[in-house]
């Protein structure tokens, strides 16, 4: 600990640079260590429940049956959110990176960032307390027009509380890391290219669509990736707005809707015991398995664009 | 790049074969769909949401429309995105501001001093307080930084200093960034998992919602700080072996007061966010209505807990409770920006002096 | 020597430290340090019923502010939760809306984690109110059978016959009926449940469960979920302990030749018309409700809600349950839930019964 700048006995010297490095190097290995724990307790604890009864599965013959179908609806609602968020994101990334002046720019990176600041819970309440509702006349209207599309085939949800309503809080809770993603590739375009399109009298669009885009691409993806990989794992919001009876259906817009993974352990977990409670960790454990999924090729795509950059 | 992103401006002066629109075109045509869709919403009893709708329809389609006509088919097109864009924008924020004043609203009306220095102990039909929820929150929260800042900060170090191109270094580095996408209901499943086993299932205490935290925190540590660490010049690295300082002391005595700064303001984000998180909380902390300083021991209660339990589950004075929620979300939303801006004010505040 | 960056992390490191400690260092403005009362201290955890919460919350404040060094839990996680978690050694008290169900060996399960037979006495009786969300409809009259058919899914609209023929002067919209039922484990469920398939003849095909049968529906978390989601949702019906319907409508049903509405009278008329399950041992005073009674003024779609514990605690948690559960069940535990929960109390003959019972419950 005392060893001054001035001494050169190289002994202390080398014991105290050992001491330090293998314990840097130690403290890396302990999220090595911490991640694999996780795989293995969720494991450890998980077991006992891949092998539950339907007394402690809600009724379901096997764990297999118990998870699929909120494997489903946690795919659903992530798939929608996407779908939602990601042509927004765009958009947002877009205007800070070619359309806005920089002023403007400026406060809407702020802006981004105040969106990914708020706590999912606190998103939660405004679905429940406040989007929901709103929406009632909207599934009303497309239920009545659109009917015969089987995602607003209705009847429609009187309450507001449905898988779609549950998509759009995390649409907006994903926006902002597919927009800071997308955002930061947007920047990294070659001057070079952007401007040789509009050196060949390129409007702005075009500019964008030969230039920017293709040099994108792959971040774009592993930006939806990732908002993917958010909108899997985000428990509150969807606990707090569905109204979750764990069915599979294609209809978006009803009373009885899909449930999530996240979302069942949150809602269940306090009520559940014993093997039940390892039935809800396994499905934890499948959460974990996909989102890790994802987030691995995302961080590959990401990874590769990366050497590849000029940074 | 922004001057380059605007050529139209830069063309209006170069006279074109092409007739042009005039420059306040977009706006003249954003005040007709704004005046049209008032007009139409307005006599049809539409609500506000209906006649922006509207408006936002009105303006693309009008642009476009109008530039097709007198310029061509690509301007057309051009008008198009560069509307969408706006459009994008604009409802990318409507559910920010709505938050924000719902929010606001709701809450404001709640604080006052018993709101934030009573508990919900012994409180019935009446209004209580959030005491015991914002000290469960800084406890827990304050457990998960003593965790998370030393193997974050020293695991940087390690990144930058020692593992270079290695493949451990690699791995760790990927495998960080994998981490920052574990779904936070995943840690709090860990945190039970671990105190289930060590002392017993169904155990809750506040410190396994600091564990729970800190492997949500973790990453975002590792991520910033290496990030800083890279940004000290290697020059101020090289200069200290020159006079003999050995590695380990010139890491500390001169790389790390340089990134400091931003070091402070990374983790002080990464609070920021997993303060508000909720669902590994609700597994391994539990509620109470009582305050509970020992993290070691007990069900503590936590402002994103209290928030989620008072309005989903008030019981029969669901308007108090509710109005509660409403005020603890507005309390947790302050100390996340309060946070948020503590961040940039430190990474000020603690800069290294230039010229030094 | 140079200690720049020590004071650099210093700095801030103190500064929270020294915030967590101001903070810690007081408590809230209504927890007074000092103990008082009888000298009991400890902390209780409890869980179950969500039926019984508010009169939970009633209980618990009364007993903590006799006793302050006590604090009491209850976690209002479900019925089923509660059971389960009692007999898993979890939670030291168990609030249950239906009494242990010796066919799926909970009573088994119950005395495996005491070590002898569990205790369960009645504490809170409360009826159990069908709500709905329908404009222009203040009042209506339903039998089982339709409340049956209604939640199964065979009546749809409003404005079907057979609620028309119950209700000729009430102005019966022809919008979709939306059931809300409860998504979690709940005695509230397993009561109406049971109500359903004793009394709606024919209308209710499934049996008495604490799980919903069926998925159809909307489904929502606890009683308030209930609530919450009947109060958004114009067109919904559900069923909900009464305490908690604050302004909602509340449908009558039919006893006998009349319609009921819910009272905690009517409750109690029915519990003390229902006699106590004798094939129970001797700590055990489960009541077998009597739901097709034709008793006037009894409303038998009403819940009773037990208190389960232990013969025997280790140490000092003895003292701490047994003077809970004396609490609640004494006439100012009673007047206390009857006021802030609008349950009945218990009739007299029962609540001695059940004070005997709690005063056998001794240490290890």
């Amino acid at each position: 600990m005392s060893t001054t700048p001035t001494e050169t006995g190289s002994p202390k010297r080398r014991l105290g640079d050992l001491v330090f490095a293998n314990l840097t190097r130690a403290a890396g290995l302990t999220i090595l260590v911490t991640l694999a724990g996780v795989a293995l307790f969720l494991t450890i604890q998980g077991i006992p429940g891949l092998t539950a009864g339907p007394a402690d599965l809600k009724g379901h013959a096997n764990f297999l049956g118990y998870v699929a179908p909120l494997v489903f609806g946690t795919l659903l609602a992530a798939v929608i959110a996407l779908l939602i968020a990601l042509p927004l994101a765009i958009g947002v990334a877009l205007s800070v990176s070619h359309y806005a002046p920089r002023s403007v720019s400026i406060v809407i990176g702020y802006l981004v960032d105040l969106l990914a600041a708020v706590p999912s819970v606190v998103y939660g309440l405004w679905g429940i307390g406040f989007l929901g509702p709103r929406l009632v006349p909207v599934y009303q209207w497309l239920a009545d027009h659109l009917g015969f599309i089987p995602f607003f085939s209705g009847p429609a949800s009187n309450t507001g509380r449905t898988i779609m309503t549950a998509s759009i809080v995390l649409a907006i809770m994903v926006l902002p890391i597919i927009t800071a993603i997308s955002r930061e590739i947007f920047v990294q375009t070659p001057r070079l290219n952007e401007e040789a399109a509009l050196a060949l009298g390129a409007t702005r669009w075009e500019m964008i669509r030969l230039a920017v885009l293709p040099y994108a691409r792959s971040g774009i993806v592993s930006a939806a990736m990732l908002g993917l990989g958010r909108a899997l794992g985000e428990t509150m919001a969807v606990a707090m707005v569905l109204s979750a009876s764990g069915i599979v259906t294609w209809d978006l817009i009803s009373n009885t809707n899909p449930s999530t993974i996240a979302a069942n352990i949150a809602l269940t977990f306090a009520d559940a015991t014993g093997v039940q409670r390892n039935a809800l960790i396994a499905s934890g454990l499948v959460l974990f398995v996909i989102t890790f999924a994802v987030n691995f090729g995302a961080r590959s795509v990401v990874a590769r664009y990366e050497t590849g950059s000029p940074r | 790049m922004t001057d380059l992103a605007t050529p139209p401006e830069t063309h209006a002066h170069v006279p074109l074969r092409h007739p042009r629109l005039p420059s306040y075109a977009p706006w003249l045509v954003v005040g007709l769909a704004a005046a049209a869709a008032a007009l139409v919403g307005l006599t049809l009893g539409w609500s506000l949401t209906g006649i922006v709708v509207l408006a936002m329809v009105l303006h693309v389609v009008g642009l476009t429309v109008w530039s097709r006509a007198v310029e061509n088919a690509r301007a057309a097109t051009d008008r198009l995105v560069t509307s969408l864009v706006w459009v994008a924008l604009t409802i990318a924020l409507v559910p920010l501001v709505s938050l924000v004043l719902k929010v606001v609203t709701e809450g404001a009306a709640e604080l006052n001093g018993r709101f934030l220095t009573w508990s919900m102990r012994n409180v019935v039909g009446e209004p209580g307080g959030i005491y015991h929820a914002i000290v469960g929150t800084l406890l827990i929260t304050l457990a998960a930084t003593v965790i998370s800042v030393p193997v974050g900060l020293l695991s940087a170090i390690y990144l930058v200093e020692y593992g270079g191109q290695s493949r451990l270094a690699g791995w760790i580095r990927f495998l960080v960034d994998v981490m920052t996408g574990i779904p936070s209901i995943v840690a709090g499943l860990f945190a039970y998992a671990l105190f289930s086993l060590i002392i017993g299932p169904g155990t809750q205490l506040g410190l396994g919602g600091g564990v729970a935290l800190s492997l949500l925190m973790i990453p975002i540590v590792v991520r910033s700080a290496e990030e800083m660490l890279k940004l000290v010049p290697a020059d101020l690295r090289e200069a200290s072996y020159a006079l003999g300082v050995p590695k380990w002391r010139t890491i500390v005595k001169v790389v790390l007061p340089t990134a400091m700064a931003g070091i402070i303001t990374g983790v002080t984000l990464a609070i920021a966010r997993v303060i508000g998180e909720t669902a590994p909380l609700l597994i391994i902390c539990g509620s109470t209505d009582s305050v509970n300083f020992n993290l070691f021991n007990g069900q503590m209660a936590s402002l994103p807990v209290f928030i989620y339990s008072s309005y989903t589950q008030p019981g029969t004075n669901p308007e108090i409770l509710k109005g509660m929620a409403w005020g603890a979300a507005l309390i947790l939303i302050i100390i996340v920006m309060a946070l948020n801006l503590i961040a940039r004010l430190a990474g000020k505040f603690f800069a290294p002096k230039r010229g030094r | 020597m140079n200690r720049t960056a020590l004071r650099r992390i210093a700095a801030p490191g103190a500064a929270a430290l020294a915030l967590g400690l101001a903070l810690t260092a007081c408590g809230a403005g209504n927890e007074s340090g000092s103990t008082s009362g009888s000298g009991l201290s400890g902390t209780l955890k409890g869980a179950g019923s969500s039926a019984q919460e508010a009169a939970m919350d009633a209980w618990r404040a009364g007993f903590q502010k006799a006793n302050s060094g006590v604090t009491v839990n209850y976690d209002p996680s479900g019925s089923g939760a509660g059971v389960e978690q009692f007999n898993a050694g979890a939670i030291d008290f168990a609030g249950s809306d239906a009494a242990l169900d010796p066919t799926k060996g909970e009573v088994d399960a119950a005395k495996k984690r005491c070590g002898a037979n569990a205790l369960e006495v009645p504490d809170y009786v409360s009826p159990i109110a069908v709500v709905y969300n329908l404009d222009g409809v203040d009042k209506l009259n339903l039998s089982a059978k339709t409340v049956g058919e209604i939640f199964d899914g065979k009546i749809t609209k409003w404005d079907d016959a057979a609620i028309k023929a119950e209700n000729p002067d009430a102005k019966l919209p022809s919008t979709a009926i939306t059931p809300v039922h409860r998504s979690d484990e709940s005695g509230t469920t397993k009561n109406f449940t049971d109500y359903l398939a004793q009394a709606a003849e024919g209308g209710w095909p499934h049996p008495a469960d604490k799980v919903w049968p069926i998925s159809s529906g909307e489904a929502a978390n606890g009683t308030s979920g209930v609530i919450a989601a009947v109060k958004s949702g114009a067109g919904s019906i559900g069923y909900a302990d009464e305490s908690q319907v604050g302004d909602l409508s509340v449908a009558a049903i039919k006893v006998g030749d009349a319609y009921v509405a819910p009272s905690a009278d009517g409750a109690a008329k029915a519990l003390e018309v229902s006699p106590v399950d004798d094939t129970r041992t001797k700590g055990d005073l489960a009541v077998k409700v009597d739901r097709t009674t034709t008793e006037a003024g009894a409303y038998p779609l009403m819940l009773t809600s037990y208190l389960i514990a232990c013969p025997t605690y280790s140490g000092a948690k003895a003292d701490l349950v047994k003077g809970l559960l004396k609490y609640i069940v004494s006439t100012q535990g009673q007047q206390d839930a009857a006021k802030n929960a609008g349950s009945a109390p218990l009739p007299s003959s029962l609540q001695q019964k059940a004070e005997t019972i709690i005063d056998s419950i001794s240490a290890k």
